[in-house]
Order: C-alpha cells, then structure tokens, then sequence
C-alpha cells in the first residue's frame, strides 16, 4: 500500500518539476481536495484563469468580490471544508476586505487568493497595485505573499493547513503574476514549514477530570455552546453529555443547531436578544460550561454581574479566548469534540429534579413570541412558517439585524451547520452570497435566504449569479422599509428620532424577474403558507418579497448596560 | 508592573509589522521593541518590554503565540536574567566642565564617543535603572539629545533552585 502511495507521490511530483506557476496552484488545490472556487477575474490573475479553462475544479464566477468572499465563506459554514476565493489584483483584492474580516470574527477556514502586480513592480503603486497583505494583516488568521513559482506549491500548502486547523480562520496569499508565469525549477518542496505553529487540540486528563466532578456537584449547571462546537463537528458528543447528565444547554447565535432545539433540556439562544429561560438559568446557574464560545459581548451582558454564582468551566481550542473578559475557574485547552469525548466517561447521572422543573417553568412562561392576533402581516410569523414548512431542516442564512434575530429565535433549529449568518463582524448583505455559496456546497438541499431589505439591497446582484449558475435558492426579502435595528434603537434609545433609517423599498419582485429569477410578493398574512409552498415547490431560484409590519421590535431585550438577567420582555408578557 | 518578554519569530519580511500590529490593535502598552539577528539565519529575536498586570502579561504571551510567525517566547517573570539597553546621548558641556562629565561617565562604566566644543556624546550601556540613573545625573547639564536601542534580554545560565524555566 505505501509503495503504491510512494509511486503516486512521485509521479505527482515529478509532475510538477518544469510545470509554470499557474500549474503547480491548479495541482496543489486538487491535491487540497478543492472542488469549486469563488472568485472574479483580473488582470493580475490571467495566468492562473488560463489554467483553470481546462481545469476540473468548478469556478463560480459572482457580481463582486465581496459576493464570492461570501459564497466561500457559506460554503465553508455548510460544508465545513475550506472555502476559496480568487480575487485580482488592486481592487478585486481589496473588495475582499469586508468577507474576510467577517470569516475572521466567526473562525470560517477559508483561503482567498489575490493577484499582485509582478514582483519587481511591488511597492512602486503599479496599476492595480494594492498592499493586501498589509490591509489583511489584521482581519485575517494568517497570510502570505508569492514572488517565486518555487515555493507556490509549499504557500498554498500551508495556507490551508493553517485555515482549517487549530481554531479555524481566513488566510490570504497574495500571488505575484510573475511567479504564476515562472517555471519550477526542479521539483517543488511542497512540506509545509511552519515552525511556530503547533495548535493543541488534544484536553489536558487533568483539567478535563477536574472539568467532571464540578459538573457533577453542581446543583444548577448549564451548558453554554457556542460556534466552536459547529466547527469541531461535536453535536453528536455534546448530546450524548447532556442526555447522561441531564445538562440544560443553552447556544449561542453561532451555536444555533449544536444542540437540537426539540430536546427537553434545550434553552434555545441567551444573550440580548436570546430567550428569558436561557438568560434566567445562566445567571442562577452555580456551574456555568462554556465549549467553543467566547463570552462575547452580547451574549454576557453587562460583564460584572455575569453569571454571578457560578463556578466557570471553558472548554476551547483558543486559550487567548480563555479569560479573555470573563474569569475562568476551570479551563481546558482543547477540541471541542475530543474533549467532550473523554469527558463524558467521567459525568454521572444526578438527579437535579428541581433545577429542571424550574427550567421547565421559564420555557413554559417564557417563549418567543409575537402578536398573532394583530392581523397585519408580522416578519416572525414567515419566518415560523418556513421552519414548519421545510421541517426544520433547510440550510438558512441571514443578513443583520431584526430579521437575523427573528431567524435565530423562530425557525427552530435540529442540527449543525445549517444556520449561516455573520455573528461576530454583523456584515449586512451576507446572507444572499451565503446562501448561494451554501447551496453549491449541498446541492439537492433547501437553502433559504431569509433577509432584510436592507441587508438583501446591498449584495442583492449576486441572484443574478444563482440563476447564471442555475442555484434554486429561496430568497424571503422581510420587507419593512425601514433599517429595523437601528430604528428599533433609535425608537427606544433616540426618542423615536428615525435618522436615515427609512426608504421607500423598491419593488423585489419586479427585480428578480429582470435578473431571470421567479419573482414573487405578498403583504398579508393569510397569504403566507400558500407562498412558501409555492416558492419551496419552484426549481430555480425565487424571490419571494413579504411586506411585513413596518415598527416591530425584537424582543426580548437585554438593554446595553444592564445585566443578563434583567430581561425586557416587551409588552406582550 | 514592567514585564521583559523575548520572543523567536521567523526571520522573514512583514513580521515585525505582523507583532506591533497586533500589539497596536489589541491596545497593550509597549515600552520598547526591539529585533535582529540571532545564531540562526532563519531566527530572528524580538525582545519586547510591556507595561500591565499578570492578567495583561497572560494575554500578551497567549496573543504573541497565536502569531504564526512566533516560534518561541520567553518571559523573564521568574527568571534570573541580564538585561542591556545601548545608549547614545549628547549632553552640552562648556569646556571648563568637561572633566567632571568624563569622570561622571566613567563612574557609570560608559565611553565618550565624540567630544565637540560644547558638547560631548556618551555610549553607555547597561540595564535600564542604570541608564535612567545617568540621564537624571547629566541632565542639570543639558541633555541635547539622545538615543536608545530598547531593551535585549537573555537568561543567565545558573538558575534558582525551584524557579520554572518557561518555554513555549
């Protein structure tokens, strides 16, 4: 078997001796197991889009750069493989900007590959010269810059080594057009050398023991479950804790299907606009386990009367996250699923009768909801309906702010890696590239966009790209004419002082139609179940625009300044 | 609280702006930051002086270990250690003063490197309350101008019985 490795290994690189630089990239992204690559064309990157003409990976080619940052990074989110981008030089790089600090703050493995003007150009503002490796320095895991087709191979190769281990993240490597030109000499080394690089996946026994017999003596402890239990690929362990623990697990906004919401112990998403059961059992709670979270700021509230009895256990593979804002008593350094695997001989079942019963209680007295009886088309009543209608089990992305929230707190969540929205960075206009980047990663699958109109008009163009390459995605456009957060705090914080938030929103049905997509429009609710099924039932890609209730708010709401469990319900409880 | 942090980072273009990038974004204080050669050609030291509490230390060494370019860092906290930063200072000395400014230089183990009409130009290296101690003595004198390397830092090579060597 090795021997017939060892051929293989040679052939592919005496294959690569000679080969020109635009080759040895096609070849080493093969090699990555990369399929599909998103991306525009330039300039800068002719030799390397000459390559791909014969190639077998799928180029995707979207409106903007932004768009195809995006689609990678939906791709990456739904598959959990590394997505890839491929911009030009100058301003097809720096249009990359946006989607790669988003990819950052949410941890998405992705690697984007610009064009640079030739080597010797370099620092001499050259056209289309931009410094990307500068501008990305700080919004990105790691990057590189290539001016020799000698160490291509070995750049590439450790660019997405670096994206998907560790905890995972966006790499740049900037490509003179010089080096894609060259020829190799000889043979390539395509080892990756990164000395300083030693990510430690494997939990300490020590820690992960002491970890045990706090839960165990706990009286009231809760599970708070955040995107990194998604990446690690560890809903399966966590569930299996929670059932031989009887653990109450609450999620955060990127941890929404770690755990399925239809489980008993679910407490859905805490934080400030997570549900009261989730905020009230956190700040009772005296063993408070954090796996694959950050205590982010709008999920811990004011950060001094946090979580205020509990004991503090942080499971994560990124120990600058560990006592980062919050005091951690019992921390563990490690993947999320290997340490929730070894973890789980050491959990006993007790009985916290009472502790269940009073979460029992909040669920009962504390759900999400909204008027239903007002008449007027309401965006959560949509958003339910399509969770009812694709049975909980449609890949769904989102834009940023009410809309978001609505999706987070209505739609009803079973499983990893189906909600793909922008947590960290808030980037409006990701969910349309999102969604389309998602259903090329899951092909057969139900994506649904569910966006704002503000979110949705910004990246809007790229449904154009879902029809060019034939992706049936459902785009819900809650239409309410207005940028819904900013207005929400500028009703309840600016005296109702609606500073450009209000637009008169142009007509998305008529939109779609010119972009080759079915368009379609509703504005009632008894309109709404009807709608879905005939937007779930078309195979090609609709828009489906939903005039909804222009003032609502998001409740619940834990105020800017205030403490988790100080929880404004809104007027309907 | 002062805290001397050597790190070894992989002697290529960018890295230096990668760590006071890094540094400059997440708002840590730094007193001085210097880098070069070391035995390795492909090494280089940075040695790094950073002002904060034990919890801004822990957050500084586990953010410079998360730089891909870091290979290894050190810090001094419980160490025995030799700390030396060179300076060069032009202090404005009539000519009937000179020699009282010579001797006070030599008293501090330093050399005058240029004597001018009214000013001489001292080197002196050493650890850093030596060379605050020197400035302070010369300063009623004038001080036209002056220059520091920053502080480089290495273990001595008998430690105290019990004390950690921390490594990364």
């Amino acid at each position: 078997m090795s021997q017939q490795k060892t051929t293989e290994a040679e052939t592919n690189r005496s294959s690569l001796a000679g080969a020109s630089g635009a080759q040895i990239f096609e070849q080493t992204l093969r090699s990555e197991g990369v399929d599909i690559i998103f991306g525009y064309p330039g300039g800068a990157v002719l030799p390397i889009f000459d390559v791909l003409y014969s190639s077998s990976i799928k180029f995707v080619r979207s409106r903007h750069e932004q768009g195809a940052a995006h689609m990678a990074d939906g791709y990456a989110r739904s598959t959990g493989k590394v997505g890839v981008a491929l911009a030009t030089s100058g301003p097809g790089a720096t249009n990359l900007v946006t989607g790669l600090a988003t990819a950052n703050m949410d941890s998405v493995p992705m690697v984007a590959f610009t064009g640079q003007v030739k080597s010797f150009l370099i620092g001499n503002d050259a056209f289309q010269e931009a410094d990307i490796t500068g501008v990305t320095r700080p919004i990105t895991k790691h990057n590189a810059l290539v001016t020799t087709a000698d160490e291509l191979g070995r750049v590439v190769k450790e660019a997405f080594h670096i994206a998907r281990t560790g905890r995972p993240g966006p790499v740049v490597v900037d490509i003179a057009v010089d080096s894609t030109l060259a020829k190799c000499q000889g043979e390539p080394d395509l080892v990756p050398r990164l000395p300083g690089y030693k990510p430690r996946t494997r939990g300490h026994m020590r820690q992960i023991k002491r970890a045990a017999d706090a839960i165990n003596a706990a009286q009231r402890p809760v599970l708070y479950v955040g995107g990194g239990v998604v990446i690690a690929n560890a809903s399966e362990e966590l569930r299996a804790i929670s059932d031989k623990g009887r653990l109450p697990v609450t999620t955060t906004l990127l941890g929404l299907g770690a755990f399925d919401e239809s489980n008993p112990l679910a407490l859905q998403m805490l934080g400030m606009h997570g549900s009261a059961t989730a905020n009230y059992a956190v700040q009772d709670s005296d063993c408070l386990i954090a796996i694959g979270a950050r205590f982010d700021d709008r999920v811990t509230g004011d950060l001094p009367s946090f979580a205020p009895k509990a004991t503090i256990i942080h499971i994560d593979v990124d120990p600058t996250s560990i006592s980062k804002n919050v005091n951690v008593d019992i921390p563990v350094v490690g993947d999320a699923k290997d340490v929730l695997a070894r973890m789980l001989d050491y959990i006993k079942p007790v009985d916290r009768s009472g502790w269940l019963e009073q979460i029992a209680k909040w669920k009962k007295d504390y759900p999400f909801t909204y008027d239903r009886k007002s008449g007027n088309l309401k965006p959560q009543q949509v958003i339910e309906a399509i969770g009812e209608m694709t049975d909980h089990d449609a890949i769904v992305a989102t834009g940023v702010g009410q809309h978001q929230m609505w999706t987070a707190q209505f739609y009803g969540w079973r499983r990893p890696r189906q909600m793909l929205t922008s947590g960290g960075l808030g980037t409006m206009g990701y969910g349309c590239p999102a969604a389309i980047g998602g259903q090329f990663g899951n092909p057969g699958k139900t994506v649904i966009d569910i966006d704002g109109d503000g979110s949705f008009s910004m990246t809007m163009g790229e449904v154009i790209t879902a029809v060019q390459y034939d992706q049936p995605v459902k785009f819900v456009v809650l239409d309410n004419n207005y940028l819904g957060m900013v207005r929400q705090w500028q009703e309840m914080f600016y005296g109702r002082r609606y500073s450009s938030v209000g637009h008169q929103c142009p007509d998305y049905k008529a939109i779609a139609e010119g972009f080759g997509a079915k368009g379609m429009s509703i504005s009632d609710p008894s309109e709404v179940k009807d709608a879905i099924a005939e937007m779930l039932a078309h195979e090609g890609p609709v828009v489906l625009s939903c005039k909804v209730e222009e003032e609502e708010n998001v409740f619940p709401f834990v105020t800017p300044g205030k403490s988790l469990g100080e929880v404004d319900l809104g007027k309907l409880i | 609280m002062r805290h001397v942090i050597t790190t070894q980072v992989e002697n290529k273009p960018g890295v230096l702006a990668h760590v006071a990038g890094m540094f400059a974004a997440r708002g840590f204080n730094i007193d001085s930051l210097v880098v070069g050669r070391t035995e390795d050609p492909a090494r280089s030291r940075m040695t790094i002086v950073v002002e904060g509490d034990d919890r801004v230390l822990e957050q500084v060494r586990k953010q410079l270990g998360k730089l891909i370019p870091v290979v290894k860092i050190r810090d001094f906290q419980a160490v025995d250690y030799v700390e030396r930063d060179l300076m060069i200072v032009r202090v404005h000395v009539p000519p009937e003063r000179r020699t009282e400014v010579i001797s006070l230089v030599d008293v501090f183990r330093g050399r005058v490197v240029d004597v001018a009409n009214k000013s001489v130009l001292v080197e002196i290296a050493g650890p850093e309350n030596k060379l605050e101690a020197f400035t302070d003595l010369v300063r009623p004198y004038g001080i036209v101008e002056l220059a520091r390397t920053g502080v480089i830092a290495m273990a001595r090579g008998r430690q105290p019985s019990g004390s950690p060597q921390q490594e990364d």
